[in-house]
């Protein structure tokens, strides 16, 4: 789909995610029936479609933990598809995920929760470490829930605090799984507002997944749009715009 | 879809199975296929699954704190119960054989035979189905709730193996945890045999203990306590396995957590049949 915003295209130059005729069924259901895309670095790509349309399977796939019946998946030039789990988990230090329900472990504190990636793989002291989950969780505007369980938060906080959790190790690239799904408009603006700074403050390179076309709008670089396991039309959300696809005019009508 | 195939095949393996999308069961397959087909797939699974464990408990780096843990909060919960159900074990095993031994004349024989019930087999059997009962539900629904909200995935995501950090610890810590409680379940259970004896008939702790104990060897009593290593293998790996299976959100928990104890309980007094007949071939 070719691109009238150029700073779009300089990014494309050199993609950190590169997927390629993706392929993925669960049993007699396929899934995926071949995608392709690319994610420069920097860049903040939206996949959009109905619920149901293998949107979450994808992320899943990039980050290995789903296999792909075939295709390829590059993050950061190493196909993920063929690693080592050893080789596999390296790359997983590097990608933050964001899920759709936050995903938080129920037994453990926020503070804990958050701490959790930095205690398994880095070799901070306790003290440095209560100083990055600090940082971390002020970042998110929820230091002072440090100490609640998962339980005792809302929807919205749970997911500020998976967003925290994400970028625990420093990541380059982040997945997001349905971030705005089940908030009220006003949390869903702030969400949307702390990716935006992410990309501005660290350059981050973002995938999200989503069917909130407003969302998509506010945070992304350019737009895809997946329909039954197919990606329908890719490029700006004013490319989105001016098809006439009836599929892609009752999507963005229906919002 | 499941519940159909379930209700055709009344056998506790099918309730057991994951919910399995490779299977056409309306075309291809009798019923009889289908419940063939997904018994194998179960069994296969439960291999796979195993394999992955071993690779995953036996490479560095090990979870030592996450063990502790788990060690702890199974011995700490599980205690009160295995307490509990041994010293009941005891009465009621005295009450019994004392009305039947007195119906043979044999009642000076009490004391040894209630103490050869218990370390022989009451002891370890009623242990493991007891902590079956508390840690293979407990296990079961805890890592299925886990999977079903995605938490093991985040695991996954965040670099860290949950076969490693969950369920290895888990295996472990139940394997280890068994030969305890089972002293615990047969002390418990020869002291309060004797109290219910006593209540019948007064006699002499150090008499009871005497002559309980007179013709009990080493391999009376370690084989047997030993065994429960077995029992907990079997509590961890297939709760464990129970839960890392688990699909479709509070159902597939519930089900994780029913399987587990059915499965466990029923797979450790099938063990107990086999590992009684080796430790009788190499202990006696």
């Amino acid at each position: 789909m070719p691109s009238n915003d150029t700073k779009t295209d300089s990014k494309k130059n050199t993609p950190l995610v590169q997927v390629e005729s993706l392929k993925k069924s669960f049993g007699r259901q396929v899934v995926l029936k071949g995608i392709s895309l690319e994610v420069g670095k920097g860049e903040t790509l939206s996949v959009l479609g109905r619920s149901g349309t293998g949107k979450s399977v994808l992320l899943k796939l990039i980050i290995g933990l789903h296999k792909p019946d075939s295709g390829s998946i590059r993050v950061n030039g190493k196909d993920v598809t063929k690693l080592t789990l050893k080789e596999l988990n390296e790359i997983r230090k590097k990608v933050g995920f964001l899920f759709q329900q936050a995903a938080l472990y129920d037994s453990l504190t926020i503070e804990e929760n958050v701490g959790f990636p930095l205690h398994r793989h880095s070799r901070m002291s306790d003290e440095e470490r209560r100083k990055r989950v600090r940082e971390l969780l002020t970042s998110v505007g929820m230091e002072k829930d440090a100490h609640k369980l998962p339980g005792e938060l809302s929807g919205g906080m749970q997911k500020r605090v998976g967003l925290a959790r994400a970028l625990a190790l420093d990541p380059d690239i982040l997945l997001f799984d349905e971030p705005t799904a089940g908030l009220d408009p006003i949390t869903a603006a702030e969400i949307d507002d702390l990716i935006l700074r992410l990309q501005k403050e660290r350059g981050m390179t973002s995938v999200v997944v989503t069917h909130d076309i407003h969302s998509a709008r506010t945070v992304s670089d350019r737009v895809a749009l997946m329909r039954e396991g197919q990606l329908l039309i890719q490029g700006t959300f004013a490319d989105l715009q001016k098809s006439r696809n009836p599929f892609v005019m009752q999507f963005l009508a229906g919002s | 879809m499941e519940t159909t195939i379930s209700g055709l095949v009344p056998f506790v393996f099918v309730l057991a199975m994951p919910y399995s999308e490779t299977v056409d069961q309306t075309t291809t397959f009798s019923a009889i296929g289908v419940w063939l087909v997904k018994f194998f797939e179960w069994f296969g699974n439960l291999a796979l699954f195993c394999g992955r464990l071993v690779r995953s408990a036996v490479t560095p780096p090990y979870e030592i704190r996450e063990f502790v843990h788990q060690f702890d909060e199974l011995g700490s919960k599980s205690l009160p119960l295995v307490a509990l159900a041994g010293a009941a074990t005891g009465v009621v095993l005295t009450l019994s054989t004392r009305d039947s031994l007195i119906r043979f004349g044999a009642k000076s024989f009490l004391p040894a035979v209630v103490i050869f019930s218990i370390i022989k087999e009451s002891g370890p059997i009623i242990t493991a189905l007891v902590v079956s009962g508390r840690a293979a539900a407990g296990i079961g629904a805890e890592l299925g709730a886990m999977r079903v909200t995605e938490q093991i995935d985040a695991m996954e995501a965040s670099a860290v193996d949950p076969y490693r950090f969950l369920v290895a610890t888990r295996v472990l810590a139940c394997m280890l945890i068994l030969p305890l409680l089972t002293l615990v379940t047969d002390f418990l259970g020869i002291l309060m045999g004797w109290v219910a004896n006593t209540a019948a008939e007064p006699i002499s702790l150090q008499l009871f203990i005497h002559a309980g104990f007179k013709n009990v060897t080493f391999n009376d009593f370690f084989p047997p306590t030993l065994k429960t290593i077995v029992f907990g293998l079997l509590i961890g790996v297939i709760s464990c396995f129970q839960g890392m299976n688990a699909r479709g959100g509070t159902q597939g928990v519930e089900r994780a957590a029913t399987n587990s104890v059915v499965l466990a309980s029923l797979f450790i007094i099938l063990a107990d049949v086999l590992l009684v007949r080796l430790i009788l071939v190499f202990f006696s």
